[in-house]
């Protein structure tokens, strides 16, 4: 989501190679670009001054020492600020009181409440083995209710059910009363959507967490929110003793401003962030992650970990013996396609790589999940033997291929090619000395480093 | 605006709160001089570019209006500048706000309502078969939300409240078979007006856009007029996002109406300005609250008003 922001700052420190020192006149322009790519990536106007002021006051003057370049000094200070203002860690949820703990989720219409109440179960649950009980005061939108009752039972958390006839304390303290002789761990309380602007609604909502007495008061925002979402933070943060942020629909390609905005005016924390429609597309958010992708220096702590989760050790040593000893065939290959989508799929890596934002527009969303899933099913469509000897694929094979796999026989040959090309390169690490050749190959297609 | 912004440890919502109505009542006193003010001098050129900044109008827009005003400026030093600037919007808005005309004989008329998610398009559905029942039309809905749990729900509640069918089956459904069969019952009932409710999808969903793609092709099977309309659903509070929410949408299913919701918060959605200067899409409804009467025809004069007045 934060592609199109790292570009612009891309640009924006290109301009100051070559100089020795910070001044106010030499990062003017540098100051205004950085200026309009936060505006682009809609982070609040005041927010954008604010920060402006103190990278300003902290750059000029400052020397650029002989092994760094300028632009790695200026972005070094964009880079902490940022940081800074998206604050210092991930904050966990705190659950340690007395069960059960109840969390009031908050926000405007259609910011995704209800959803995340399911995740957010669903996370507690899978993670922290919590017994996760959730309840819905939204007794004004149509089948709010029904809905977070679907996701509940998705998620594996007992709902309690409420009636639109209902008043919201009074759901709120029948549910915190069954929670109690339930034994639940945590109460999940699903509000319904209102506009900061809405008084009786804000004092309904502040009502509601007088009597619940939450651990955690959720703001929930969608990433996408403009500069309203100024307003909308401060109002809340000013209604109710916020405790953190979500910040929801992450998944897209919006520049995220929100999440900076909604950090620096409410004070709190941004907790999670939702990534996908499934039930478990919600992450942690890391700021320090979030705020270095933006500067295009790329997630690459977040890469590691995915890999570490997601790729099956077992399997991978595997296939680092098969590669030492040469019989990489396509059961093999089509093995590297699975954990590829087990990671997230190409798309999310590549998110999370170190100079992305230096690709030509578009070059990236070339890279197509879908490309992968064609060619696993093109290997799919083969029988054993020809995954294992590929040569025996004739013109006939390969239609029959083609037909079962629903593509052409061009993209069959095109990924018999690619294959090929993977086992050439196979042979010449194995006989040494190869590493080196491929890394020179290489060279100069990778993003230079910034500055 | 902040200019000694705290450090944000003990940052107290409450000052930041009123430093923020603060730096509001700023823009709108810079705003009122601009106003009232003959000559166009930088500090009213700084109150007008914050305003549009604020009110999510883009860079671009805002860059381009702001350059217009001082070109005007130069050939005539006397001018009224927020009549300068109200027109300046007019223009870019006006090409894009063609009167509604639906098919008379081409029954049903079938619109389709897309966007992405938590926009309000089955809340808009649910306005929009008031205000069609209300000019003497007859109105069916289509559950194409098959997604997203309790959707159907959702709209057949929006169904009851107007009296009108609703075509629904099962979370899970092909979203086009859906609006297919509604399609056939619509023509069946000689119903006038068919409105499609789909599922809300992230425009960088390829698959999901995909998917949508379908649904117009399979209405184009019943009726090769078919979808009539398609209306794209924005939330007010959305950034510069809008735009690409556009463009990917219009890229797929080709859409010739937007609908505006949630304009009843402090969001101006000055994105409309950012579309209508590069899409040329009209807009047709703003949304202003959760009741079944809260959506109206567009006005592009009382849209501007509003957005030029600094809430």
């Amino acid at each position: 989501m934060f592609d199109n922001l790292t570009q612009r700052l891309d640009q924006a420190l290109r301009n100051l190679r070559g100089i020795g020192r910070l001044t106010e006149d030499n990062i003017k322009d540098t100051l205004r670009n950085v200026r309009l790519a936060l505006l682009e990536a809609d982070v609040a106007l005041p927010v954008v001054k604010a920060l402006l002021e103190q990278v300003r006051v902290r750059a000029v003057g400052t020397e650029v020492l002989k092994s760094l370049t300028p632009g790695q000094v200026f972005i070094k200070i964009v880079n902490d600020e940022l940081t800074q203002l998206m604050g210092a860690s991930n904050d966990e949820l705190l659950l340690t009181v007395t069960p059960p703990a109840v969390i009031l989720m908050a926000g405007l219409q259609g910011a995704g409440k209800t959803t995340t109440a399911g995740k957010l179960a669903y996370f507690l649950k899978t993670r922290q083995r919590k017994q996760v009980m959730v309840v819905s005061c939204d007794v004004y939108r149509p089948a709010a209710i029904a809905q977070l009752k679907t996701v509940a039972e998705q998620a594996g958390a007992s709902f309690f059910p409420s009636e639109t006839n209902q008043l919201p304390a009074a759901i709120a303290e029948a549910a915190l009363k069954a929670a109690r002789i339930q034994h639940a761990d945590v109460l999940i309380v699903d509000t319904a959507g209102r506009l900061h602007i809405d008084s009786d609604m804000m004092q309904e909502i502040q009502q509601l967490h007088e009597q619940l007495q939450p651990v955690e008061t959720l703001f929930v925002v969608d990433s996408m929110t403009g500069q309203d979402a100024a307003n909308t933070a401060a109002a809340f943060a000013k209604a109710l003793p916020l405790t953190g942020v979500i910040l929801t629909k992450a998944d897209g390609d919006a520049r995220g401003g929100a999440a900076l905005s909604v950090r620096y005016l409410t004070g709190k924390p941004i907790k999670f962030m939702g990534t996908g429609e499934k039930l478990e597309a919600l992450e942690p958010f890391y700021p320090e992650r979030v705020s270095a992708r933006i500067l295009g220096m790329g997630d690459v702590v977040g890469l590691v970990e995915a890999a570490q989760q997601h790729v099956d050790q077992a399997q991978a040593q595997k296939l680092a013996q098969k590669v030492k000893k040469g019989g990489f065939d396509l059961e093999d290959f089509r093995e590297q396609f699975r954990q590829l989508q087990n990671m997230g799929g190409i798309s999310s890596l590549l998110d999370k790589l170190p100079g992305m934002g230096q690709l030509p527009a578009g070059a990236a969303s070339a890279i197509d999940d879908r490309q992968v899933k064609r060619m696993e099913a093109i290997i799919n469509a083969m029988t054993p033997k020809e995954r294992r000897k590929p040569d025996i694929l004739n013109g006939s094979r390969k239609r029959r291929i083609a037909a079962g796999s629903g593509t052409q026989v061009q993209d069959v040959n095109r990924l018999l090619k690619q294959f090929d090309q993977i086992q050439r390169m196979m042979k010449q690490m194995r006989k040494g000395g190869g590493i080196q050749r491929l890394m020179q190959q290489f060279k100069g297609r990778m993003p230079p480093g910034i500055g | 605006m902040f200019p000694n912004p705290t450090p944000l440890t003990d940052s107290n919502p409450d000052s930041l709160f009123k430093r923020l109505k603060a730096g509001l009542a700023r823009t709108r006193a810079g705003l009122a001089a601009l106003w009232s003010s003959s000559s166009v001098d930088n500090t009213s050129i700084d109150a007008l570019e914050t305003a549009l900044l604020r009110a999510d109008v883009g860079i671009e827009v805002t860059a381009l209006i702001v350059e217009q005003l001082r070109q005007t400026a130069k050939q005539q030093p006397q001018i009224d500048m927020r009549a300068c600037v109200t027109a300046q919007m007019l223009r870019i808005l006006t090409p894009s706000t063609p009167p509604l005309t639906l098919p008379t004989s081409d029954k049903p008329c079938s619109i389709l309502i897309v966007g992405v998610n938590g926009v309000g398009k089955t809340t808009t559905v649910g306005k929009l078969a008031k205000q069609f029942q209300t000019q003497g039309c007859s109105v069916m809905l289509a559950a194409g939300d098959t997604f997203r749990a309790a959707a159907v729900e959702q709209l057949q509640t929006w169904g009851e409240r107007n009296q009108v069918p609703v075509i629904a089956q099962t979370m899970g459904a092909d979203s086009a078979a859906v609006i297919y069969d509604a399609m056939q019952a619509a023509q069946a009932r000689c119903t006038d007006v068919l409105l499609a409710d789909t599922a809300g999808r992230l425009h960088t969903k390829s698959n999901l856009m995909e998917e949508l793609k379908k649904v117009k092709r399979t209405m184009a099977r019943q009726n090769p007029h078919a979808p009539h309309q398609v209306w794209l659903v924005l939330d007010a509070g959305t950034g510069q996002n809008a735009l690409q929410q556009a463009e990917q949408f219009h890229n797929a299913v080709g859409v010739n109406g937007v609908i505006i919701t949630k304009l009843d918060g402090t969001a101006k959605g000055g994105m409309v300005l950012a579309i209508a200067h590069k899409l040329q899409l009209p807009i047709r409804y703003i949304g202003t609250g959760e009741a079944i009467d809260d959506l109206r025809r567009f006005n592009a004069e009382e849209f501007v008003h509003a957005l030029l007045d600094p809430a």
